[in-house]
């Protein structure tokens, strides 16, 4: 017997999981971070289906908003065409994936061993409260870290994107780019 | 026939599964950066499964509040240097990388 949720649930998971996989194996790169964009929001889609709408909602804000549009103007940025064949041979290849199966086999084998498979009468539904309880109060040193940590990233990164043009303006300031040690200083 | 725990479990697994193999496998910088936000998605999933069918309240939700910004910067952070790479070494290839080899 199918109900609305286990047919919503089983698609979700055909998104999340072959986005996943057209992320990694679609040709053009493009598409490539097209369907990573789908695969995260296949995963805010069960965050939803799991009563977590504010996750829901923020996985949304940060992956598909941000990240997402950011893998895409980096893609475009360093866009080349021989990305055709960008892994390893197909013996390392073809060993990485029967080591990947036997992993996820024995985690799924862990799980049912553990007796996980009955847990299905949930708990009451966690509540916005409780998140902005925790987040202000026992957290409030984490959120204060995570904002320095952020604020440190941004910097780390403008450092590392910023272009030093010699005094004497000619063509050689692309190259001199990488030169710069400064790129981690930004905490 | 209810959605089980174990059911959100074995999609994090495969998602799991599917992160490490682009981990392992591929050479362009740009698919590692797929796969490492792959696996921190695969983790999420773990934490707000448990937060659901297990009584912890919302601590599961905030943890992944945490883990999201701080992929976000990290992603940031990977992409600028990604960017630095390319116009160093016109190429993303990880493999062809090795100026810090010891």
């Amino acid at each position: 017997m199918v109900d609305a949720t286990d047919a919503a649930f089983i698609a979700l998971t055909a998104v999340t999981i072959g986005g996943a996989i057209s992320a990694l194996e679609a040709k053009e790169i493009i598409y490539g971070a097209v369907g990573l964009a789908a695969s995260f929001f296949g995963v805010a889609s069960l965050f939803f289906l799991l009563d977590s709408p504010f996750v829901a909602v923020f996985q949304i804000t940060v992956y598909v908003g941000a990240v997402a549009v950011l893998v895409l103007f980096t893609v475009m940025l360093v866009r080349e065409g021989r990305w055709f064949g960008d892994s390893m041979g197909p013996v390392a290849s073809f060993a990485a994936l029967l080591t990947v199966v036997a992993l996820v086999f024995s985690l799924v084998l862990s799980f049912f061993a553990a007796g996980l498979s009955n847990t299905s009468e949930q708990a009451p539904a966690p509540s916005f409260l409780g998140i902005g309880q925790l987040l202000t109060g026992h957290y409030a040193p984490v959120l204060e870290v995570l904002a320095l940590v952020l604020a440190a990233s941004v910097l780390g990164a403008l450092t590392l994107a910023k272009v030093e043009r010699p005094s004497t303006s000619d063509s050689t300031a692309k190259g001199d780019a990488g030169d710069q040690k400064g790129g981690r200083g930004g905490a | 026939m209810t959605v089980a725990l174990s059911d959100y479990l074995v999609v994090s697994a495969l998602l799991f599964g599917v992160g490490v193999y682009g981990l392992v496998t591929k050479r362009n910088a740009m698919r590692l950066v797929f796969s490492v936000e792959i696996l921190v998605n695969a983790a999420n999933i773990n934490f707000v499964a448990f937060n659901r069918f297990l009584w912890i309240p919302s601590l599961g939700q905030t943890a992944v509040l945490f883990s999201i910004a701080l992929a976000a910067a990290e992603a940031a952070v990977i992409l600028a240097i990604v960017v630095v790479a390319y116009r160093v070494h016109d190429d993303v290839d990880v493999s062809e990388l090795k100026n810090l080899k010891g």
